[in-house]
């Protein structure tokens, strides 16, 4: 690792020069926090006195299973009808992994809508990512609307049970695991849109 | 029947991969296995909406904090937000963070020995205007070192995050200043295509700078538009 020391060309140029197109992703790097922690309010889809909140807890880990204890969790989802950006209701959260790698989201299970089963959607943020990870949560007592859903569907059925999350006394959780080298390994499945 | 709304245009040869082994901590950070397309539903076609009940007066100002002002190079940074339509984005939450103008980040896990400035928190925020116009006045970050590789720095970068109107337009980008001398050895900013490299680069731009004030840099963003359907044209386009 001493002697490494990449070297790139650069080609002199700003944005004035630059093709228009979308601007590329960079990672959130080490200090997302100073400007993108919401805090407990963002962990809160919904307040505490909600009737039906439920409490997830998603995992992350890293190639080595070891926790990504830096990373940021998104999660966007429909309201319990199913609609999404129904007024009233964020549908948003924002959660730091804690040294465990495990983030906490408080909200309600989402309906099903759209021909999809009830699910989360989860973009996860971190140094070392260059880019947004994206994939989904599911949960375990569906299995029937699992079974024709657009997105599971388009997985193989080995993959499929990796998206869906386990039953606790007050919610659900679940594990991200970001890396496998292993084709038939724990990988989580991540999806393009 | 379903009505879903037009789809978002998949980005080719705009976002890093995220395999980039130059960038070390990529190694057990991205997936091995291949990435799977999946069809934009109702939840990648929508998004939240924040706007500014999440800002406070001041937060546009990174410059005066905690009862003084930031040591540095004043600057006002300043732009659009735009999706590649090329219609503005207005009323869409901009957060935003940086290092001092020493390099120094206010975080428990920098501890590389350039000062803390107690008048700078390096945390912005503000919502783009009913054009999609955002304005932040700040302190020139500082490059910093980094373990990456052997005498490794990070240029000089303001990151930004952005919403969008949808899950699938959300981004996180680093902006950087015009002929950054430490591009050559940059992983990061190297990670990026050639043709879209210089899309994050931002534009000295002297008629945004104040006199006896301070400077002026233009960074436009641009997040993914959505396509096109048979039923849109100019005429329809008014919202």
């Amino acid at each position: 690792m001493s002697d490494f020391a990449p070297r790139y060309p650069v080609t002199p140029g700003d944005q004035s020069t630059a093709t228009f197109g979308p601007t590329p992703s960079q990672t959130v790097g080490p200090y997302w926090k100073i400007g993108l922690d919401w805090g407990t309010d963002g962990e809160n889809v919904v307040p505490a006195d909600t009737p039906g909140r439920i409490t997830v807890r998603i995992t992350v880990l890293d190639g080595h299973r070891e926790p990504m204890a830096d990373a940021m969790l998104e999660t966007w989802q429909a309201d319990t009808d199913g609609r999404y950006g129904a007024p009233g209701f964020r549908g948003f959260a924002r959660s730091a992994a804690d040294e465990t790698g495990t983030a906490v989201v408080h909200t309600v299970k989402p309906g099903s809508g759209d021909g999809q089963a009830p699910h989360l959607l989860v973009g996860i943020f971190a140094r070392g990512t260059l880019d947004r990870l994206y994939t989904r949560m599911y949960f375990p007592e569906d299995l029937a609307e699992h079974a024709t859903d657009p997105v599971l569907t388009a997985l193989p059925e080995s993959q499929r049970a990796k998206l869906v999350a386990d039953k606790t006394g007050d919610g659900y959780e679940w594990t991200v695991y970001v890396q496998d080298l292993d084709p038939n390994g724990v990988e989580t499945p991540f999806f393009s849109i | 029947m379903l009505h879903l709304p037009p789809r978002f245009v998949r980005p080719e040869g705009v976002h890093p991969p995220l395999d980039f082994p130059d960038y070390r901590t990529t190694a057990l950070r991205r997936p091995a296995q291949p990435l799977t397309l999946i069809p934009q539903r109702l939840g990648e076609l929508s998004g939240p909406v924040f706007g500014e009940d999440r800002v406070q007066d001041g937060d546009a100002d990174l410059t005066l904090a905690n009862g003084g002002e930031a040591a540095g190079q004043r600057i006002i940074v300043h732009g659009r937000v735009l999706d590649s339509d090329g219609k503005p984005v207005p009323h869409t939450l901009v957060e935003v963070w940086q290092a001092n103008a020493a390099g120094r980040y206010r975080h428990v896990n920098d501890s590389w020995p350039a000062p803390l400035d107690p008048y700078f928190n390096g945390v912005g925020r503000c919502v783009t205007d009913a054009q999609g116009e955002y304005r932040f006045t700040t302190v020139k970050p500082g490059a910093y070192p980094w373990r990456n590789h052997h005498n490794a720095w990070r240029p000089a970068h303001i990151h930004f995050s952005l919403f969008g109107t949808a899950f699938t337009q959300r981004l996180v980008t680093q902006m950087y200043f015009p002929d950054d001398p430490l591009f050559f050895q940059d992983p990061i900013y190297n990670s990026v295509p050639a043709e879209a490299r210089h899309r994050m680069v931002s534009v000295f731009d002297y008629d945004a700078t104040v006199d006896n004030w301070a400077l002026g840099f233009r960074f436009d963003i641009v997040l993914r538009g959505r396509e096109a359907t048979p039923f849109e044209n100019e005429e329809d386009d008014d919202e």
